[in-house]
């Protein structure tokens, strides 16, 4: 105890000195210095004579972006593979254990890598993309998709939105709560239709909403979205490679539920699709929730991989560039932290919220 | 897919039929309902594609033997490139003539693995205070020499696929310790000890390795008196270590957590106090329990060491990028990408498989 008490102590006095001949007071007043180099990739908008805090916020967005897109993918993909390997059809099942067996096992920079250096290269150049019902294009300049426009301010389609939503809402509960009420089922298509159709032409009459597509122009493509070769190998890798596990969970999720579940569903008369549905999924999210959460908490964590390849992330354009420009290396690294702090509690919150719609009522 | 029947129906379907014919086994395992027949045959038609296109790239017009990248077929895969550079990829710069000092190293950590490892072997104790206490000083002693004889060669000569295990061995072997002092600091009633392991636990667990990699390189030299030099190499290890040790440490705890309370009271009981219920009662059990957990955690290590490039250390996917920019063998990334995929692949599945034979015997000898 004395002896690392001591160590920690000669440590401190160490940093002290150390800070005190490079002229360096703690405090983030840098946050409020101008940054100076550019960030090929933003969600918000970023010039070189923005400050250290807009940089920040731009890895931040950076990172929040890969990693929304990596943890639908890889759900999707991963609850896929899930099912298929418990599917009673042969190939199905090995052709799932394969996939499963095969990525992951190597490591996720491999993936990245591969995917950036191997994958998007050989896509041919942005004249001769490759494109798919003429909306989506691969290049090897990025991947070009078409993008909602809407002609209305942040403040009142965000409104707009919220209340398209509540309304919606509204409806599923009235349905819900007469259902249980009276047994009866209420309409809820019409509805939710009305709500949406309602919802497009106050979008279109107050500020026009239009898609913009990807043209080819010049030596690039012009309108929609233009996802960078950084960020789409980033989100592929990621995605494919946790899909790997979350199938794995989702199967050990399926095989958790007891065999007596799945045949008293069957002797109620219920058919394949309706014991999936009803008995065994609706069970094996209460098991599966958990593990789940800690592999998306994995995978926010491991989208710091793109500093390796190049796309502005947190880590790399804040950790990396702004540390090496400014030296503040504990003011940075505690702001890091705090970051991926929360971004965890978040998602451990969200998941806390639906394990506790989802768990059994005890009576 | 709507069809889930009982854990593993392929199995035991295939059992019952499987006497009788195949026919009959295809029919209920392949071809059993028409989506069946539809997903059986895209899946055979896919796997006839992807052989048809890969065979002949990876194989049948591959070139073996070359020394640039002229004497490959620019349509087909060059592993003349791998065979070539493969003193490089698996010593990195390490002087030809002292490579046995690499090979040394790897057959003693070997030789001890497989002591401790093997249930059939004796010698357990001796081979654990070996590969904590001896091994990593004499590892170092024997790889950057300079004394006793031997040439020195400085780290930044350290690379490929030795770096990669060495790195991985380090992490796991240095963490041990280390992670038992924090599990045990994490359980401890005096609060400052245990608040400052959960702080430290917590802290490591929630940054992403890059960034305790960048965190070593930049805030390490504040620690210690201005203008010490630092390796990089040294930086990536103590930065493997503070991340490695965090998560042992709570693969450790779940250990000591298992334990029965009765144990430590019968302890008590007998008069051992705290030192020596962890030395005798409590940390044998626990790491004869973890070791399922210590292996999954050398897996996700293995893989995790790639990310060292970032301070420019040549471990093996670095040595392969620094291979496919040489101008004889411009853009192989390919052929170097499968050569290290398929290292990586062997490495991880083979230590999955026997974590996964150690819980099932684990299991089965709890029932007994």
């Amino acid at each position: 105890m004395l002896a690392i008490g001591l160590l920690l102590w000669t440590a401190w006095q160490n940093v002290e000195t150390n800070l005190a001949v490079r002229k360096l007071a703690l405090g983030f007043d840098f946050l409020r210095q101008e940054a100076g180099f550019g960030i090929p990739f933003t969600i918000i908008p970023y010039g070189e004579t923005d400050t250290y805090l807009r940089v920040f916020l731009v890895g931040l967005t950076n990172t929040i972006l890969a990693s929304i897109l990596g943890i639908i993918l890889a759900t999707i993909l991963g609850f896929v593979i899930g099912i298929a390997r418990l599917s009673p059809n042969w190939a199905v099942a090995k052709a799932a254990l394969i996939y499963v067996e095969t990525v992951r096992n190597l490591p996720l920079l491999l993936h990245v890598l591969i995917w950036y250096n191997v994958a998007i290269r050989s896509l041919p150049p942005a004249r001769q993309a490759l494109g798919l019902f003429d909306s989506i294009f691969l290049s090897n300049r990025g991947i070009f998709v078409p993008s909602l426009q809407i002609g209305l301010g942040w403040g009142p389609l965000a409104i707009v939105a919220g209340v398209s939503t509540l309304s919606v809402v509204a409806i599923l509960r009235h349905a819900r709560r007469r259902r249980d009420e009276t047994g009866q089922g209420a309409a809820v298509a019409l509805p939710i239709a009305l709500t949406l159709a309602a919802t497009s032409f106050v979008l279109a009459a107050w500020g026009g909403v239009g898609i913009s597509w990807p043209a080819l122009q010049g030596f690039s493509f012009s309108g929609g979205m233009a996802l960078s070769p950084e960020l789409a190998a980033l989100v592929i890798a990621l995605a494919i490679y946790n899909a790997s596990f979350i199938a794995e969970l989702v199967r050990g999720s399926i095989e958790a539920i007891g065999k007596g579940q799945r045949e008293a569903a069957a002797s109620l008369g219920l058919d394949r699709a309706k014991i999936l549905k009803l008995v065994i999924i609706p069970q094996a999210m209460r098991v599966l929730v958990p593990p789940l959460t800690n592999q998306y908490l994995h995978l926010v964590k491991a989208s710091s991989l793109a500093t390796v390849i190049g796309y502005p992330d947190l880590v790399n354009v804040f950790v990396g560039t702004s540390l090496n420009q400014t030296g503040r290396a504990i003011e940075i690294m505690t702001m890091t932290m705090l970051v991926y702090l929360s971004l965890s509690l978040l998602i451990t919150g969200l998941s806390n919220l639906y394990g506790h719609r989802i768990r059994i009522v005890e009576r | 897919m709507s069809a889930i029947a009982s854990p593993n129906p392929a199995a035991n379907r295939a059992s019952r039929y499987h006497a009788r014919s195949l026919v009959t086994w295809a029919r209920a395992n392949l071809f059993a309902r028409p989506i069946d027949v539809m997903l059986t045959t895209g899946i055979a038609l896919a796997a006839i594609v992807l052989i048809w296109a890969v065979l002949p790239w990876a194989i049948l017009d591959a070139t073996w033997q070359g020394s640039t990248r002229a004497d490959c077929r620019p349509d087909a895969a060059c592993w003349a490139f791998i065979i070539n550079r493969s003193g490089q990829f698996i010593y990195g710069f390490y002087p030809a003539a002292e490579r046995w000092r690499v090979d040394l190293v790897f057959l003693a950590f070997a030789m001890a693995l497989l002591v401790l490892l093997n249930r059939r072997l004796p010698g357990k104790q001796a081979a654990a205070v070996f590969l904590i206490l001896v091994f990593p000083i004499l590892s170092y002693m024997l790889l950057h020499g300079g004394i006793g004889g031997l040439a020195r060669v400085t780290t930044e000569k350290w690379g490929g696929l030795s770096l990669t295990i060495l790195l991985g061995v380090a992490g796991i072997v240095v963490s041990f310790p280390i992670a038992i002092v924090l599990a045990l600091g994490r359980q401890s009633e005096m609060p400052v000890l245990r608040w400052a392991s959960v702080g430290y636990i917590e802290i490591c667990r929630g940054l992403p390795l890059i960034a305790v990699l960048f965190m070593a390189r930049i805030l390490l030299p504040y620690a210690f008196p201005s203008g010490t030099e630092f390796d990089p190499l040294a930086l990536a290890v103590v930065g493997i270590i503070l991340f490695e040790s965090a998560y042992l440490a709570e693969v450790f705890r779940g250990g000591l957590q298992a334990i029965p309370k009765g144990q430590v009271e019968a302890a008590s009981a007998i008069g051992f106090g705290y030192w020596r219920t962890a030395i005798y009662i409590t940390l044998p059990q626990m790491l004869r329990m973890v070791v399922p957990g210590v292996v999954n955690n050398a897996i996700a290590l293995l893989k995790n060491t790639t990310l060292v490039v970032i301070l420019g250390l040549f471990e093996v996917l670095n040595i392969v990028a620094a291979g496919a920019a040489d101008p004889d063998w411009l853009g192989l990334h390919a052929e170097g990408y499968i050569f290290v995929g398929l290292v990586f692949w062997s490495l991880c599945f083979g230590m999955s498989r026997y974590s996964q034979r150690l819980e099932r015997d684990m299991r089965s000898a709890e029932r007994s």
